[in-house]
């Protein structure tokens, strides 16, 4: 497995955001998140439930709309303006914890549908590409079967392949592992792994420790709707500064 | 068993058992019966009150049926028939007056030499529908297409079709079966000229007239092709929307007219009276049904609308309709209607009635369809979005589908219950088969005091098509089923 | 906080009002809003003008104006001296009265179907499936219209029902004969059933604008206090159990104490029956049902329980094997599996559509016109909007009546949907 440290960041910002503040009626979700991605880096958000971890990524491709602040994606900056967001959202993948496939679409369909609609490419040069990330996934012998027929973790691998179809910049992944059983789990890590060693800008909400300490440059430890403490893998697990995050980190790893 | 009794606690098998057909008393006939017919005292107590019931109701109609009249003038006369065969006293069908008056429950008064104009209207219905419901299954769409040739060939040669229509028509079918083989794709733009066709072939007149309506269409188009790059899609829209209302308003009837005394082409004028029994049914039915459905979407996405003003207008909509039986609906186009209109205004009543009950089909179709959307979990409206599609796409290609799907069955009994209420417009003088032509046969002085045998024919032809409709739902249901294992 | 910059300010351009997300549905509001509005004022401008031209003004005065025409069955006093306004109560009432029993009747007819279509006896769930498809897929006009037509035409003449010397003498037997032990006579023109008379009865109480009978107010205050003691006593039983785990036998004094004072009323007010009797050419004495009424009650309540007979079967199917399985091996008895687990889960998946079947039903009662039954669609909708001539009015109030019926019913399924609503995440 390769070095985090090996693999290349470049001096490219893919997504700053700054002084970003966010409410849920009176109940302050995020406060104060400032936050800088460079391109190519892979960054894994931890943190106790109800932390705002999931809201903060939801927020970068406004699936979650954020009250103050700045969300610069690829140069975009995100705002009530929808050209902004459908840009940003042509840019910037995404993975569920659901998957969310569509169900009454087969595999081939649910990879085409975004392309041929949002990017206007011709079907058959879409196909080609689906069937190509479908095998970069390992399972192209699955594209017309529909996502009801598959396993979660082959789904969850078609969900990531749906994502790679719209050749995004960005990948965002919400807790992509937490609804599969243990022994699907390894193959859409695998997955992420091979993804992050071609050098994709990732941002991953996630528990899997053993991920974040293969591929992350950075972790990122929320509690509370803040960042708490960030660090490099190794010094964040070895040596964390914050008592929150000891306390977080003996609770997972304690097992 | 014996096995488990050995001395030790081990125990390895070396011989498999063969199966074994279980004892007498648990197969064939005698199970069945014991199981499903005798399985409790209770179950015993039911099975002979079921068959009291059947009995009952055997012995009550069977004479009744055996002793049918299919050759009589009256009912008078139907009766001495019985009486003559079966004795004094003996009951029997009279189904003489069916075979007198089968055209009026089927047609009304439309003159018996034009019937082929609703024949062939009903056969290239199927045609019309077929693009839709199959896009592009060329063996579906060839099947349904002969079936129609076929149907067509019989049906038109039975009602003595005049020789240039029945050539043009098997013409059309043939056209649509080579188009249907080489490029199934273009078979929608006849879905789109059908309800002109349709209407024209119904009602006759002038060829002109629906064609320069449908021409209304193609001018919003132009428009809006010709100003989208100047002004931009929703103004051009407008602008389209605006030139085809000014087209119809103030030049279709001068350009109809000019048309026809240019080129006179027309069928024989049919006046809206002269529909009757289930051609009547059909043309409420299917158009309301067509109608409401783009409205019905409309609505339920409008009730699921965040925007306040949408959603409440969709609401009161949706609730004042449902709240109020459909008669008083129907009482509004007969009578309501000529208030609300501009002074003078004066339109077909079936029109009418075909407006109230497709107002009526959508709120019932919205409510069916929230049904469905709602029962979509969030992540697809997330999915979608995060993928870059707006509002309509999303709609079009991942919610919608997946929530008419959901809501098929709930979606056919709406069309049911509509064709169903299809009778009620005989509250409003029109002649649907139930009531409307039922009394006329009934008010004839041969065949007064009939009762059983009206209702029973109408009501096994209102049961072929509504059953038939719910069966075909139920197997598109599972047909469609791709969400499960 | 400090580092929060606010979205820079730029200045507003016409553009944003499609393409900002803060306006765009505003935007869109407000044409919708704009083109409502003028389609409203249209409508009315064109109404204006029509009642004008027609010579009409628009208020409801006529409501007060005699009617002078006669109502088969009132269950209110009326004559035709009486005004519209009397009138439409009366009609409002017969709807209330064909929806209240239709309710009740398709419900019992419905619950049957609906369990015995789920039995495991081969012939009776086959039969029960041929009731519902064939009441399902055929119009409930049909179901009325035969109703009636079998009701008045196959049913004998009064005078049938004669027993003269000859026939005592030749021991020969009427043609006709009552039914339900010489209680109900059926004939072609209505349906004759006993009705209850008081020797004591409590007279009626003048209020003015309407009379109160007070034996049957009577009658209804002491059953609804004999509910609400039993609820107590069901609530006393409940405490007792919780406090003690004990459950005291509760089923011998609810049985008294809903039966008990109710029939001790009815002694004491000297309750009978008059039965109908056969007088010259005629029925007299006890309560005259139109055929009408019998005919629109007996076809809309089969009809609808054809419908309601889906609902409980689909409602009975909706609760998984498993939950029971879970009930019986946490060692519940059948009966409290039934109470506690299985009817509490199956009724929230009945009673929402169960009640938009009661909907249905009361709106199809308008189909009364079919056999002249005067509802009111026939008094208000009918007879009083052709004597008056006024459209507008009269079919602006039944609609407005209706709907309020409509909403009445909607916002008690809406309370009952909140209280059994499933608490999940």
């Amino acid at each position: 497995m390769a070095d985090a440290a090996k693999m290349q960041v470049s001096d490219e910002v893919a997504i700053q955001i700054t002084g970003m503040n966010k409410w849920y009626g009176q109940f302050h979700v995020l406060r104060d998140i400032n936050m800088t991605v460079q391109r190519g880096e892979r960054i894994v958000i931890c943190g106790p439930s109800g932390s705002g971890k999931s809201t903060l990524i939801r927020c970068i491709n406004r699936l979650e709309e954020h009250q103050q602040g700045q969300i610069i994606v690829d140069g975009t900056e995100l705002t009530n303006d929808l050209k902004n967001i459908d840009k940003v959202r042509s840019e910037v993948g995404m993975v569920f914890q659901h998957f969310n496939l569509f169900p009454h679409l087969t595999i081939l369909e649910n990879l085409t549908l975004a392309p041929i609609w949002v990017r206007k490419v011709p079907k058959r040069e879409a196909e080609e590409t689906a069937m190509y990330f479908l095998s970069k996934v390992k399972i192209p012998e699955q594209a017309h079967k529909y996502p009801g027929q598959l396993s979660g973790g082959q789904q969850q691998r078609v969900a990531i392949a749906r994502s790679l179809c719209m050749k995004p910049r960005i990948m965002l992944f919400d807790e992509p592992t937490s609804a599969l059983d243990p022994e699907m789990i390894k193959e859409v890590l695998d997955t992420m792994i091979q993804l992050a060693q071609e050098g994709m800008t990732m941002i991953c909400v996630t528990h899997e420790m053993g991920f974040a300490q293969a591929v992350a440059n950075r972790v990122i430890f929320m509690d509370q709707g803040q960042i708490v403490e960030q660090n490099e893998p190794k010094e964040f697990f070895n040596n964390p500064k914050s008592d929150r995050t000891k306390l977080f980190l003996s609770q997972i790893l304690g097992h | 068993m014996s096995d488990t009794h050995a001395p030790t606690v081990t125990f390895v098998r070396d011989t498999m058992l063969p199966p074994v057909l279980p004892p007498a008393g648990e197969r064939g006939a005698i199970k069945w019966m014991r199981e499903n017919l005798f399985s409790s005292p209770l179950n015993i107590v039911l099975t002979v009150l079921g068959v009291l019931i059947i009995w009952w109701l055997i012995s009550a109609s069977l004479p009744w049926w055996l002793n049918s009249v299919w050759n009589a003038e009256s009912l008078s006369q139907c009766r001495e028939i019985v009486a003559a065969s079966a004795g004094e006293g003996a009951t029997g069908a009279c189904w003489a007056m069916i075979r007198e008056r089968w055209h009026q429950f089927l047609f009304g008064f439309y003159p018996p030499d034009q019937w082929w104009r609703p024949i062939l209207a009903l056969g290239l219905l199927f045609a019309a529908l077929i693009p839709v419901l199959f896009s592009e299954q060329k063996r579906n769409l060839t099947i349904v297409l002969v079936a129609v040739a076929v149907y067509l060939l019989v049906t038109l040669y039975l009602a003595a079709a005049p020789g240039l229509p029945f050539v043009l028509a098997l013409v059309l079918v043939a056209g649509m079966l080579a188009l249907a083989q080489v490029q199934p794709g273009k078979l929608i733009w006849f879905t789109l000229i059908y309800p002109a066709l349709c209407f024209w072939l119904l009602w006759g007149g002038s060829i002109w007239a629906p064609i320069v309506a449908m021409a209304g269409f193609a001018v919003l188009y132009l428009v809006f092709r010709l100003a989208a790059p100047l002004i931009g899609l929703a103004p051009a829209a407008g602008a389209g929307l605006v030139a085809a209302v000014l087209w119809w308003l103030y030049l279709e009837a001068p350009v109809a007219g000019g048309l026809q005394s240019a080129i006179p082409v027309a069928l024989q004028s049919i006046n809206s009276d002269q529909f009757g029994g289930f051609l009547l049914a059909f043309v409420i039915g299917v158009t309301g049904i067509i109608f409401s459905l783009p409205i019905g979407i409309l609505l339920a996405l409008g009730r699921q609308s965040d925007m306040l003003i949408v959603k409440s207008l969709s609401v009161g909509f949706i609730e004042f309709i449902r709240g109020v039986p459909l008669i008083t609906l129907l009482f509004t186009a007969s009578l309501l209607l000529q208030y609300f209109l501009p002074p003078g205004t004066n339109f077909d009543i079936i029109l009418r009635v075909i407006i109230l009950v497709t107002f009526f089909a959508a709120a019932y179709l919205a409510e069916v369809i929230r049904g469905g959307l709602a029962a979509l979990p969030r992540g697809q409206y997330e999915a979608a979005d995060a993928l870059g599609l707006d509002y309509w796409r999303a709609q079009r290609l991942i919610i919608l589908p997946q929530a008419l799907k959901i809501s098929i069955p709930a979606i056919v009994s709406t069309f049911i219950g509509l064709f169903k209420d299809t009778t009620l417009v005989a509250f409003v003088g029109l002649m649907d088969p139930l009531k409307g032509v039922t009394q006329i046969v009934r008010a004839d002085i041969d065949w007064k005091g009939i009762y059983w045998e009206p209702y029973i024919f109408v009501g096994f032809i209102f049961f072929l098509i509504c059953f038939g409709m719910s069966r075909y739902s139920m197997y598109l249901e599972r047909k469609l089923k791709t969400d499960h294992r | 906080m400090a580092l929060a910059t606010d979205v820079p300010k730029d200045g507003f351009r016409l553009s944003m009002l499609i393409y900002d997300t803060r306006y765009r549905s505003y935007t869109i509001q407000v044409v919708v809003l704009v083109l409502f509005a003028m389609a409203v004022a249209w409508l009315l401008n064109n109404t204006a003008q029509n009642l004008a031209a027609r010579g009409k003004e628009f208020n409801f005065g006529f409501l007060w104006q005699r009617a002078g025409y006669d109502i088969g069955q009132q269950l209110i006093p009326y004559s035709n001296d009486s005004n519209h306004f009397r009138a439409l109560l009366v009609g409002l009432l017969n709807t209330l009265a064909v929806a209240f029993w239709g309710c009740i009747l398709a419900t019992v007819v419905g619950v049957v179907v609906g369990v015995l279509r789920l039995s495991n006896n081969w012939l009776i769930s086959r039969l029960m499936t041929v009731y519902v498809e064939a009441f399902r897929n055929v119009p409930v006009l049909l179901w009325i219209l035969l109703s009636y037509v079998i009701l008045s035409e196959t049913t004998p003449q009064p005078r049938d029902f004669k027993v003269t010397d000859e026939m005592v003498a030749a021991g020969t037997e009427p043609a006709a004969s009552m039914i339900l032990f010489d209680t109900v006579a059926v004939t072609n023109r209505g349906t004759n059933i006993p009705a209850p008379l008081f020797d004591r009865g409590l007279g009626t109480l003048d209020l003015g604008f309407m009379t109160l009978n007070l034996t049957f107010w009577a009658v209804v205050v002491v059953i609804l206090g004999s509910i609400f003691v039993n609820r107590r006593l069901l609530a006393s039983a409940r405490a007792k159990q919780e406090a003690t785990g004990d459950r005291p036998v509760t089923w011998w004094k609810s049985i008294l104490i809903l039966f008990a004072p109710v029939i001790a009323l009815l002694v004491a007010l000297g309750f009978h029956l008059e039965i109908p009797a056969l007088k010259g050419f005629n029925f007299q004495g006890g309560i005259l049902v139109a055929h009408s009424f019998t005919a629109l009650l007996i076809a809309l309540a089969l009809y609808t329980a054809a419908f309601i007979a889906e609902i409980v079967r689909a409602g009975i199917q909706a609760i998984s094997r498993g939950q029971s399985e879970a009930a019986f091996a946490l060692g519940l008895r059948p009966n409290r599996t039934m109470s506690l687990i299985i009817l509490p889960q199956a009724l929230r998946v009945i009673i929402p559509p169960l009640i938009s079947q009661y909907l249905n039903l009361t709106k199809n009662t308008s189909l009364g016109i079919a056999v002249s039954y005067l509802d009111l669609r026939g008094t208000l909708g009918g007879i009083t909007l052709n004597q008056t001539g006024r459209e507008l009015e009269c079919m602006l109030l039944m609609m407005l009546i209706y709907l309020t019926l409509s909403l009445i019913i909607s916002v008690v399924m809406n309370m009952y949907n909140k209280s059994v609503q499933l608490k999940a995440r």
